[in-house]
């Protein structure tokens, strides 16, 4: 009884107390010398609220009469540039999401070449990928849709992949036994149960993609970013404000439209 | 070779050199039920994966009907399995999948894939799951998603969908050992009545040695990896389960 009583309890060993302290080191000498290396001009940053102040005066009223002249077009063909974008980044990440599961693939060097494609494609940003693309196709939005596309992939295969191997066995075991080819256990054993987080994905990535593509026209890749562009350029505010307010009411217009769908899907 | 399945000198070591199953001999009448009984992890499980592949034998032969399943592959061994039913423990249904498609899904060697895909099955499968449907006492729950149904009424969607297959054997894995004990009755009940029915061939992992006893026209009881017992349900003794489960404090 007294035994009992006398035995100790400690959640960490004195190694891993240790560790602990010196991760907890290791985040705040890398915070200071973080703020100690980074080049904040004093100037700049005084009189910050001022310009922010001059800034918002400039915007307002907004120039709501722009909206029809020039706005409304761009805005059509961003959603239309993350739309298509979407669609064509699933047609490249679903079989790579294949490859890269290790239950449905199982060869190593294929899981580890088609984790390398959506690694490099989620490495470069969509601006970055709508450079390049605008270098290739020409300014406008096939090179918008590209971007996209080439930025999502990685995303999506990623996530689907994940979808993919956390599925549980049993049902393709079943489906194993009773004798069926590999499409048929893909079609009736997997798809069923990778669905709602296949479709939870589409909605997710088409949401993020309407949101990319308003900037992607900042370097001539179509799209309402375009528009964003000359309004700065020619420092029409009022124009800028507009163009800001329209991507903001469609932003919470695709975000309420992605919650319903998604909640009627799953 | 004659009909039914006979098992020739099958041995399974997952680990070289600590077997799991040593050196199996057995043959299986072509109708009639048979249990294997013994504790956890003397290889029941094992021995009935090693007969439909799902678990790679290391040594030996599987005879059904005179073709040895070991040697096969790919589309052969597709086909092969195609004959012989599974019932599992945790049921392995597709969840979110109707009752429905789930019994049709016993169907998916047989079908194209253009079928299952748009869902245009045969006439007269979908005659035979509503039947079979009717037969396991789920009548009115074609179109309910597997996973509103409770234990029991799974694992008879999961006999329903193993006779889909018109099987020449049906192999059930622990099929009773998710279940209360009223429930596991019943199924066990309907397992052998409509296997009876059809003229099929069972072999059965049971945990419950009573249940065995009561449904059973033989049990093969197991210890270690070797077939200690092998008799009818009435010539189990006391001394027999002392050699299957080792020990006297627990009967």
């Amino acid at each position: 009884m007294s035994a009992a009583l006398e035995r100790e309890w400690t959640r960490f060993t004195p190694g891993q107390r240790i560790a602990r302290w010196l991760v907890w080191l290791a985040v705040v000498a890398s915070c200071v010398w973080a703020v100690r290396t980074i080049e904040v001009i004093p100037e700049f940053l005084l009189d910050a609220p001022e310009q922010m102040a001059d800034l918002l005066v400039r915007m307002w009223p907004p120039d709501l009469a722009h909206y029809r002249m020039g706005v409304h077009d761009a805005l059509v063909e961003t959603l239309h540039i993350a739309t298509l974008g979407t669609v064509l980044s699933f047609a490249m990440a679903v079989p790579l999401a294949f490859l890269a599961a290790r239950n449905v693939c199982g060869v190593a060097a294929l899981n580890w070449l088609a984790n390398l494609c959506l690694v490099a494609s989620r490495s470069v940003n969509a601006l970055v990928w709508a450079l390049l693309f605008v270098a290739v196709f020409g300014p406008g939005a096939v090179a918008g849709v590209l971007a996209i596309a080439f930025r999502s992939v990685g995303f999506v295969g990623k996530l689907l992949a994940e979808a993919i191997e956390e599925t549980p066995r049993g049902p393709m075991e079943a489906m194993e036994a009773v004798g069926a080819p590999w499409g048929h256990r893909m079609l009736k054993g997997l798809w069923p149960q990778i669905q709602p987080a296949f479709w939870g994905i589409a909605l997710f990535r088409w949401d993020i993609n309407v949101r990319e593509s308003a900037v992607l026209g900042l370097v001539g890749a179509g799209g309402i970013g375009v528009a964003l562009d000359d309004a700065i350029n020619f420092f029409q505010w009022d124009k800028v404000a507009t163009i800001l307010l329209a991507i903001l009411v469609v932003v919470i217009l695709a975000e309420i439209v992605v919650t319903r769908v998604r909640r009627r899907l799953i | 070779m004659s009909a039914g399945l006979s098992i020739r000198g099958l041995s399974k070591a997952y680990v070289p050199g600590k077997p799991v199953l040593r050196d199996i001999t057995l043959d299986f009448a072509p109708r009639g039920v048979t249990a294997i009984i013994g504790p956890s992890g003397t290889g029941k499980s094992t021995l009935i994966r090693c007969i439909n592949r799902l678990v790679e034998p290391s040594g030996g032969s599987i005879l059904l009907d005179g073709q040895d399943l070991v040697p096969l592959r790919g589309r052969a061994l597709r086909l092969a399995r195609r004959r012989i039913g599974m019932v599992f423990q945790e049921y392995n249904l597709v969840e979110r999948l109707s009752v429905m498609e789930n019994l049709l899904s016993g169907r998916l060697g047989y079908v194209p894939l253009w079928r299952a895909w748009l869902r245009r099955y045969p006439e007269e499968d979908i005659a035979r799951a509503f039947a079979l449907l009717d037969a396991v006492g789920l009548p009115d729950h074609a179109t309910r998603r597997a996973d509103a149904l409770s234990g029991g009424q799974r694992q008879r969607v999961g006999i329903a969908r193993a006779l889909m297959q018109r099987p020449a054997l049906l192999l059930a894995d622990e099929p009773t050992s998710s279940l209360d004990p009223r429930t596991a009755v019943e199924v066990m009940e309907l397992l052998t009545r409509l296997t009876a029915e059809e003229g099929v061939p069972v072999i059965v992992n049971i945990h419950n040695v009573e249940l065995a006893k009561r449904f059973c026209g033989r049990v093969i009881g197991m210890h270690q990896g070797e077939v200690v017992f092998d008799g009818p349900p009435e010539a189990i003794e006391p001394r027999h389960l002392t050699q299957i489960y080792g020990g006297e404090d627990w009967m």
